[in-house]
């Protein structure tokens, strides 16, 4: 049986024609264009961009061998390159020096995303100087040196192209080196180390991640995480096994989790035609197919034992939100000593949740407020699919935890309790709908003194839909009949809520807001009067 | 119209005698029906020096008013016997079971010239038949919470086996009663819970959670703070009487220890490197002594089917105490202590110590404590909350109160008015020495204040001197406090510690006017 494979390649992979002795393929990372060029143009170049919307087809006169070509952004001003030193663009254009550096280059990188160019210089090619583009200018960042494991001897071009990538993780800018095991250094396996390029332009070795391994590795960075693909033959006889190394070292320091992935394409696995684009772009140029590299998070959350680690992990994917509630709905079917794992996991989210609702509070703020002087407009902070509110919790994981067999119900209000708990801690307003599924569950189980004493707490805090909802249990526990009316009575629940029924509760509150004056036997006969007028409503609600 | 008659102190060398316990007996009439073997009937007689036929004579004069009383009205027979000298109390709490308590009249002894034997004089108004009524009650549940009922006793060892349980038991209960201390609290037998804001609450409850998910023999938890409640997970008539015996017996004998410095129960060489405060109050003093018993003291709660019996386990650190109960079918071991101890422990001890502040920041925000203008009891019937500005802490020996017995009579006199009626009622009463006493009953609640002002009449309300020298008295039951109220002249309390009012009703003088003009025999004169 095939292991569940945690990362595939994307379902519609942009199809091109594959590279031949007739056919060049050339791949642009900035605008992600695959360039057939058939015949050297002659017989037709076919642009595919990553959506369909974007592919160009068009013809230009063969004028030798096309080295490389790419279109400018908007596809505007077509480039070709033919020879090693020179450029055409189609559409004649003057150039314009703006600006020159003088270096020995041995090879660069440049990022598309960030606009930073990346020079490997010196004879041994591990100094990297960055140079950022931004509005029209170029400027020079600190140079930075990358720690060789080896220092050759003579000096000779140790540092490779190809084990140095640039990536933004978590929005900010990383450069990867893929540094591998030496027999005389004392490096066992191959190691990814990440430089963070800082905005302020100075680099800083931040993470080193052990790979454990050793072979071919390539890079990828989907949903901010490092992908490292390691290609290997363990024997002979059979056909190559790949094996996909998934590491989180910027969620956790841990050791890396090796599991064989088998992706659903049609497709040899690491041909030796794929190359490795970034951030997440895999192409086979002999088959003729640009695939995107995608994480299936469901399952991912075995990989992780310790729950609050894995919430760390899920709340900081995409797609994560029906996988965060899944793996709560699990957590809930734990028993023994499951309780602060719940707590923990309920903290996180909601932790998230509060960030949310902050910001959002802001910028309502800074709306009503008028258009802030100076500063541009504040932007409405978008809501991740990490952000699970209570109605999420709600309608995928309480309601139906509580309707659940073979669960005790001690445990089922312990975990509402968490919840709750949880929510207050973060200051974040209960919604109604959650205590009324504290409440259903008491009331089911007759643990009416247990409801009695939350009340009187405050815990499941005051309104009138919750006075209604007591007033109708008065008949199976009579004291709600006091806690009701108590409810009804406090001055802060007269603005009108959401409840049952609008058209008693506005004669209530009139008569109870001019109750100022009038002894409490009379108030508390009014509402009572009120309330059996009422009961027809309330009968709907049990 | 009540009249209580002023006790003028006219002599110096008078002497005051408060009510005390002459006997308490217990005796089953369908034991010994036929005649000669009347002492059968007797299942516990205090004191038990008391000749045998004596024995037989008061139990049989108890047996005949019953009887007799059962005549006019076949289900509710006397409750008691008002003598010149003596009160007796009947109580059945089970069928043919019956329990008396007879109590001495207080007394005033005058001594007379030329050597003459001193006068006595028998006060028999002065006691409260409520008070002590709820008294005897009292002594059945806590017999109930720690032996189950006297039929469980009777199916488990026949009467011998019942006689032995309340012989051991009584004989160190009775001991305990002062009855000279007895008051409006023992008649409404309420449950102080302390006030905490719903954030700290909500992590006791995570706490008793977790503790009852890891240690899954626990049963119930109960948790208090300051002797005073803040979680039951047992039904509210249970707790009730449990609480009773914490703060009245088990933690006043713990505490006293604990206030003369004899016994830090700080320990160093505590599991985990965390220190704590923990120790078990029933069971094991000390774990580590390889003498100690794991024995717990049982109880009775109820449950679904009739009874279940309980362990008791009481675990405090600093002022936070947890009642741990686990079904008495299991053998709690070293083991278990153990453990119970290295989790409870910490938790606990950090959890006193959070609420400890929450506590100093409320008491901080209210500012200095005034003497307030007035005093007051205040019950609730549904909750069971109790709250007395009267009253001074409990301990094990006495119950003192800060006024005059004089005033709770009056109160427990209201009370009595109050049992009367159905209707919500007011009533105020102005008491000798410049004393006003109000009582209100609002629906399920009680509320009993007394005032000291010189110059309050009652007969001069004009509309502009003030009655009680605050125009409106408003009682506000706070957000933070549950059910038990703050009574402060304004209606702007402190947002700060009363997050907002939770409810409130008022006395003004138009009140008064018009229970003047219509329930004027409500309102009693007493100089």
């Amino acid at each position: 049986m095939a292991e569940e494979h945690y990362l595939e390649l994307s379902e519609n992979p942009v199809q091109f024609e594959h590279a031949s002795s007739v056919n060049n393929v050339f791949f642009d990372e900035a605008n992600k264009q695959v360039f057939a060029v058939r015949s050297g143009g002659a017989t037709g170049v076919v642009v595919k961009g990553p959506d369909d919307k974007s592919s160009v087809a068009f013809r230009m006169d063969d004028k030798g061998e096309v080295k490389c070509i790419k279109f400018s952004i908007g596809n505007k001003i077509l480039a070709v390159q033919r020879t090693s030193k020179s450029v055409v663009f189609p559409d004649k254009r003057s150039l314009k020096l703006l600006k020159s550096q003088s270096i020995n280059v041995n090879w660069y990188q440049y990022c598309p995303e960030t606009a930073v160019i990346l020079l490997s210089t010196t004879v041994q090619g591990n100094i990297l100087q960055p140079f950022a583009f931004r509005n029209g200018t170029m400027s020079k960042m600190s140079k930075f040196e990358i720690e060789l494991p080896v220092v050759p001897k003579p000096a000779k071009l140790s540092l490779s192209e190809r084990d140095i990538a640039m990536a933004t993780i978590y929005g900010q800018l990383y450069v990867m080196y893929l540094k591998h095991h030496s027999r005389t250094a004392n490096s066992p396996s191959a190691e990814v180390v990440l430089y963070h390029l800082s905005r302020e332009g100075s680099c800083k070795k931040s993470h080193v991640l052990k790979l454990n391994t050793t072979g071919k590795f390539a890079l990828n960075i989907v949903d901010n995480l490092v992908v490292v693909h390691h290609q290997t033959r363990l024997c002979p006889e059979h056909p190559p096994a790949p094996v996909l190394l998934l590491h989180r070292p910027l969620v956790f320091p841990a050791g890396p989790a090796a599991v064989p992935s088998q992706p659903p394409v049609p497709c040899q696995l690491y041909s030796s035609s794929w190359s490795v684009f970034q951030p997440d772009i895999i192409i086979s140029a002999s088959e003729g197919y640009l695939w995107y590299l995608q994480v299936k998070l469901p399952p991912t959350v075995n990989l992780l034992q310790d729950k609050g680690k894995l919430m760390d992990f899920l709340l900081r994917r995409r797609e994560c939100k029906m996988v965060i509630l899944s793996v709560c709905s699990q957590s809930a079917y734990l028993t023994a000593g499951s309780l602060p794992v719940v707590a923990t996991v309920f903290d996180k989210l909601n932790q998230v949740y509060k960030d949310y609702l902050e910001a959002e509070q802001s910028y309502t703020q800074a709306m009503e407020s008028g258009p802030s002087r100076g500063s541009a407009a504040q932007k409405r902070p978008v809501r991740t699919q990490a952000v699970i509110d209570q109605s999420d919790m709600y309608t995928h994981v309480l309601s139906s935890f509580t309707e659940r067999k073979g669960v005790s119900h001690k445990f089922i209000i312990a975990v509402l309790m968490e919840y709750i708990r949880s929510l207050n801690q973060f200051q974040i307003t209960v919604q109604h709908y959650l205590y009324e599924l504290v409440i259903k569950t008491l009331v089911q189980h007759n643990l009416f003194y247990m409801l009695h004493q939350f009340l009187q707490y405050h815990v499941l805090s005051d309104s009138k839909p919750l006075a209604c909802l007591l007033l109708s249990l008065e008949s199976t526990y009579p004291p709600a009949h006091q806690l009701s009316l108590d409810m009804l009575k406090v001055p802060n629940n007269r603005p009108e809520t959401r409840c049952c029924s609008t058209r008693c509760l506005g004669r209530s509150s009139r008569e109870t807001s001019d109750s100022g004056e009038a002894p409490p036997s009379t108030q508390v006969s009014t509402a009572r009067s009120t309330w059996l007028t009422s009961s027809s409503c309330l009968g709907s609600r049990r | 119209m009540l009249m209580i008659s002023p006790k003028m102190a006219s002599g110096m060398q008078e002497k005051q005698y408060t009510p005390s316990l002459l006997s308490f007996f217990i005796y089953n009439p369908t034991f010994g029906p036929r005649e000669g073997e009347e002492e059968k009937k007797i299942l516990f007689y205090h004191p038990s020096d008391v000749e045998k036929n004596e024995k037989i004579r008061n139990v049989g004069l108890c047996e005949a008013i019953v009887q007799f009383t059962r005549t006019f009205c076949p289900t509710k027979p006397a409750k008691s016997l008002h003598t010149q000298k003596n009160r007796q109390f009947f109580f059945e709490p089970e069928e043919n079971f019956w329990m008396v308590m007879v109590v001495r009249n207080p007394m005033i002894e005058k001594p007379n010239k030329d050597g003459k034997p001193p006068t006595v004089e028998y006060q028999e108004e002065e006691m409260l038949d409520t008070v002590y009524g709820a008294v005897v009650r009292q002594c059945y549940s806590m017999y109930k919470l720690f032996n189950g009922t006297f039929s469980r006793a009777m199916q488990a060892g026949g009467v011998e086996l019942l006689m032995q349980k309340l012989e051991k038991f009584f004989y160190r209960y009775l001991q305990t009663l002062h009855l000279q201390s007895c008051d409006l609290l023992d008649v409404f037998g309420g449950i102080s819970f302390f006030p905490l804001d719903k954030m700290t609450y909500l992590k006791i409850q995570s706490f008793v959670n977790r503790v009852e998910e890891s240690l899954s023999l626990i049963k119930y938890t109960a948790f208090l703070y300051n002797d005073q409640l803040i979680w039951s997970g047992l039904e509210q008539d249970d707790m009730r009487i449990l609480y009773k015996y914490l703060t009245t017996s088990l933690f006043p004998r713990h505490s006293e220890p604990e206030l003369a410095g004899r016994d830090s129960p700080m320990r160093p060489e505590v599991a985990g490197n965390l220190l704590h405060y923990g120790r078990f109050l029933t069971g094991p003093t000390n774990l580590k002594d390889p003498e100690a018993k794991f024995r717990f003291p049982k109880i009775f709660v109820s449950a679904e089917d009739g009874y279940e019996e309980l362990h008791l386990i009481v675990y405090k650190a600093m002022s936070a105490a947890a009642c741990f109960m686990i079904s008495a079918s299991v053998e709690l071991t070293r083991e278990f202590c153990e453990q119970l101890d290295s989790l409870v422990g910490p938790q606990l001890t950090l959890l006193a110590s959070d609420i400890c502040e929450q506590f100093t920041i409320n008491r901080r925000i209210s500012g200095p404590e005034k003497e307030p203008q007035f005093k007051f009891i205040y019950f609730n019937h549904m909750n069971l909350a109790e709250k007395s500005t009267i009253h001074m802490r409990k301990t094990a020996s006495v119950c003192l109160t800060s006024v005059h017995p004089d005033l709770m009579k009056i109160l427990g006199d209201i009370n009595c008015d109050f049992a009367r009626v159905d209707e919500d009622e007011e009533i105020i009463v102005k008491a000798m020495t410049d004393y006003w006493v109000v009582g209100k009953k609002s629906d399920q609640r009680e509320l009993y204040v007394i005032l000291n002002q010189k110059n309050a009449n009652l007969i001069e309300v004009n509309g502009t001197s003030p009655l009680f020298g605050i125009k409106q008295m408003y009682v506000i039951l706070t957000k933070s406090t549950p059910s038990v109220p703050v009574i402060s002249s304004s209606p702007y309390v402190d947002p700060c510690l009363f997050f907002s009012p939770f409810s409130f009703f008022f006395i003004t003088l138009e009140e008064v006017k018009r229970l003047c003009a219509t329930q004027f025999n409500n309102i009693f004169f007493l100089d």
